[in-house]
């Protein structure tokens, strides 16, 4: 679809994948006339790895390294997701505190993530200064989780079963402590960006998405709660342990950029409710359960025999995945982050499909562009909020 | 034979003499060119300076620190290493205007410092154009971007270059009846700002440069000095816009705090002097007020867009400067 130009001379300019605000890698070929944007084509697979191909020969336990280099700014939900599939398929429990610390840290990376989205969305704006701001926070929120995992990003810390390691002493209190601070930071980005004239011009109204639009387009996440659409897979699915805790689900019906960001700053100031909520009402007990459930083979092994199926920290062998399938999601910070796992009596899975929020959402992004602004394209993708790294896999 | 020697020998060093005479004129005459050549630089070297420093304490962090007391030093290591990189030319571009452009920027706008009184009668040169040799010499700086825009052979160049031109013509227009009328100080100063600020290309309105949005606009395709070029083109532009800010509209060279008086001094020599440095001072030491609030806005707020920018230029500041050249007139029309 393009539309009608006023000349027969386009301006056919090539952004990225070496564009400062591709946010990695993405390439847009953009017709532009004059300033306005007649048609733009996205060019997607400068970051592919093969990450499904990858999984089919790895256990769950060997993936789960790797995992976190698809969204690698939320890198809590892929491991999160890559440990649900396994856990629904083999029917596995998973001890309450395990799920209480699991929600914690799910809560702590979409704040993780939502702030490293703020940053570049103002920085996609002009205004470079927010940036430095919200690394300030997300700082913070990266020693907490070095603390518990012994890594800032790449932390391999949830396991089937449970998670790896349980919190260390004191480490409730940081994270209390990090909550109250975190919220005086919320309201300082507030003050400074939310009312500010200029960046109420550039957002609002820009990159409108209708409500029937955003579920054609299989939008989810807070592009969809932005277009008046009340889908939170923590309250519709019901997973972890989210109905203990009193929080809402954040949307606005306008649709803009201007929405998208109220909902995404709203979701952050929802999670410190939930971790606060988390972390008071934390149970004691086991932070994991290696045994295994068993389906067909060797049903009635006694515990601890050569035929009995322990999950291991390490990668075990004997930790199959039964022939069945299933799709599991959890509510990413970009939106509905899903597995499509296949399992063949292996070790490995037979196959692996992701749903990558990023790359559901990057899909309306050419209709989004069209009759807008040169300066708006910018505007459009940072609210759509994208990771390369998962869009590409 | 002897004697002619010598002779000969002492008429070559008189004529030696007379040539080191006349170097020495030379020089002497060169003296007043490079005092005030130095002295902007040394006063770009401050601002970059002052910008890192300040963009450093807005955004909470430590700055300029290793390269000299303070990191004083660190625009000139930058500039050395600039001059030291390599001079990457377009391979299909216009070689003659692309590298035309950086000098143009900066003598053009090195030639409107000459218009500037830094205390009472203290003016590099003394045209009755005054303020609108500035103006016009502004004027030039589009026709460089376009230049380079055109020769760079780049698409995000050539856009940067047209942004740059209907930019710098938009402000341009009510700049010049700011400069005219006389009435209603306060909004004239609030148009003269907003106009000089898109006229530097500063954060609002750094469209010809947006970097997330066409890499670097014209000087996307520079390198080395060139680059630097521009770098210390756009510093001289704030520097000399934030002096006229201060001789039109914040009092020059006069202490503009009540109840202090400068102590007065008898004309002669001494006291003249004395009183011309403190002109200077003054002078200097408000724009440098002028430039902090420049540069805090420049890291506090986001960017306009290109039609917002001239929606603002166009439907915003010309009226209002023209109103003001309106009501400036008819009370000159009543008062005659």
């Amino acid at each position: 679809m393009t539309v009608s130009a006023t000349r027969k001379d386009l301006m056919i300019v090539n952004m990225g994948p070496h564009h400062p605000s591709m946010h990695g890698v993405l390439r847009l070929i953009i017709t532009l006339d004059c300033d306005d944007v007649i048609d733009c084509e996205p060019i997607l697979g400068y970051l592919h790895r093969g990450m499904e191909k990858i999984a089919e020969n790895r256990t769950i336990i060997q993936y789960l390294p790797y995992v976190t280099r698809w969204d690698y700014l939320a890198t809590m939900f892929t491991e999160a997701i890559t440990v649900n599939g396994p856990e629904q398929l083999g029917n596995i429990q998973v001890p309450k505190r395990a799920r209480y610390i699991r929600v914690i840290m799910l809560e702590l990376s979409r704040i993780a993530s939502h702030l490293l989205w703020l940053g570049p969305f103002m920085a996609d704006i002009g205004a470079q200064t927010p940036f430095f701001y919200i690394f300030r926070e997300r700082d913070l929120i990266n020693d907490l989780f070095e603390a518990a995992t012994g890594m800032r990003m790449m932390h391999n810390y949830f396991r089937i079963g449970g998670v790896a390691v349980d919190l260390p002493h004191g480490w409730i209190d940081k994270c209390l402590d990090f909550c109250d601070y975190f919220l005086t930071g919320v309201a300082e980005y507030q003050k400074l960006i939310t009312r500010n004239p200029i960046f109420l011009e550039r957002v609002e109204g820009v990159g409108v998405v209708g409500g029937e639009e955003a579920i054609n387009w299989g939008l989810s996440g807070p592009m969809l709660r932005a277009s008046g659409i009340q889908w939170d897979l923590r309250k519709v699915d019901h997973y972890e342990c989210y109905d203990e805790f009193d929080w809402d689900a954040q949307w606005q019906k306008e649709g803009d950029s201007l929405a998208r960001y109220l909902v995404r700053i709203g979701e952050m100031t929802e999670s410190i409710k939930i971790i606060q909520q988390a972390l008071e009402g934390i149970p004691g007990g086991p932070y994991e359960n290696l045994e295994a459930r068993r389906f067909d083979k060797a049903r009635d092994s006694d515990w601890n025999d050569f035929d009995y199926r322990f999950i291991s920290k390490k990668t075990s062998p004997s930790f199959e995945l039964s022939k069945q399938e299933l799709y599991v999601r959890v509510e990413a910070p970009k939106g509905e982050l899903g597995v499509f796992l296949i399992g063949d009596h292996s070790a490995f899975p037979w196959r692996w499909k992701i749903r990558p929020p990023g790359f559901i959402n990057l899909q309306i992004l050419p209709q989004l562009v069209k009759r807008m602004k040169l300066a708006d394209i910018m505007t459009i993708l940072g609210s759509i909020d994208i990771i390369m790294g998962e869009v590409d896999r | 034979m002897i004697i002619d020697m010598t002779e000969l020998q002492a008429i070559n060093s008189f004529s030696r003499l007379e040539s080191l005479k006349g170097v020495y004129d030379h020089i002497w005459l060169l003296v007043p060119i490079f005092t005030p050549v130095l002295g902007i630089t040394i006063g770009i070297l401050v601002i970059v300076w002052l910008e890192r420093k300040i963009s450093a304490g807005v955004q909470q962090r430590i700055g300029l620190e290793y390269a000299g007391p303070l990191g004083i030093l660190q625009a000139l290591a930058d500039g050395t290493k600039l001059l030291f990189k390599e001079d990457l030319l377009p391979s299909r571009g216009d070689i003659f205007l692309f590298s035309l452009r950086p000098s143009i920027a900066v003598i053009s706008i090195l030639l409107s410092y000459s218009v500037i009184p830094f205390g009472y009668r203290l003016v590099l040169a003394d045209l009755s154009l005054g303020v609108f040799l500035w103006i016009s010499i502004a004027s030039i700086a589009p026709i460089g971007l376009l230049m380079s825009g055109y020769g760079s052979n780049n698409k995000y160049s050539f856009l940067g270059g047209l942004r740059a031109a209907a930019q710098s013509i938009s402000y341009e227009i009510p700049l010049t009846p700011c400069v005219l009328s006389i009435s209603l100080r306060a909004i004239r100063f609030a148009v003269f700002v907003i106009s000089s600020l898109a006229e530097c290309e500063r954060l609002p309105f750094d469209l010809p440069e947006a970097e997330e949005e066409l890499v670097a606009g014209s000087q996307t395709e520079y390198s080395g000095i060139k680059f630097g070029l521009f770098y210390v083109a756009s510093y001289l532009n704030l520097l000399v816009s934030s002096l006229f800010v201060t001789v039109l509209y914040l009092g020059g060279w006069n202490l503009s705090l009540p109840y202090i008086f400068l102590p007065h001094f008898e004309i002669n020599e001494v006291g003249g002097v004395f009183g011309m440095k403190i002109g200077i001072f003054i002078t200097l030491a408000k724009a440098y007020l002028f430039l902090f609030i420049s540069i805090t806005t420049r890291w506090t707020l986001p960017r306009m867009r290109m039609d917002q920018l001239l929606n603002l230029g166009w439907k915003f500041l010309l009226p209002i400067s023209l109103g003001n050249l309106l009501l400036t007139t008819s009370f000159q029309l009543f008062s005659l």
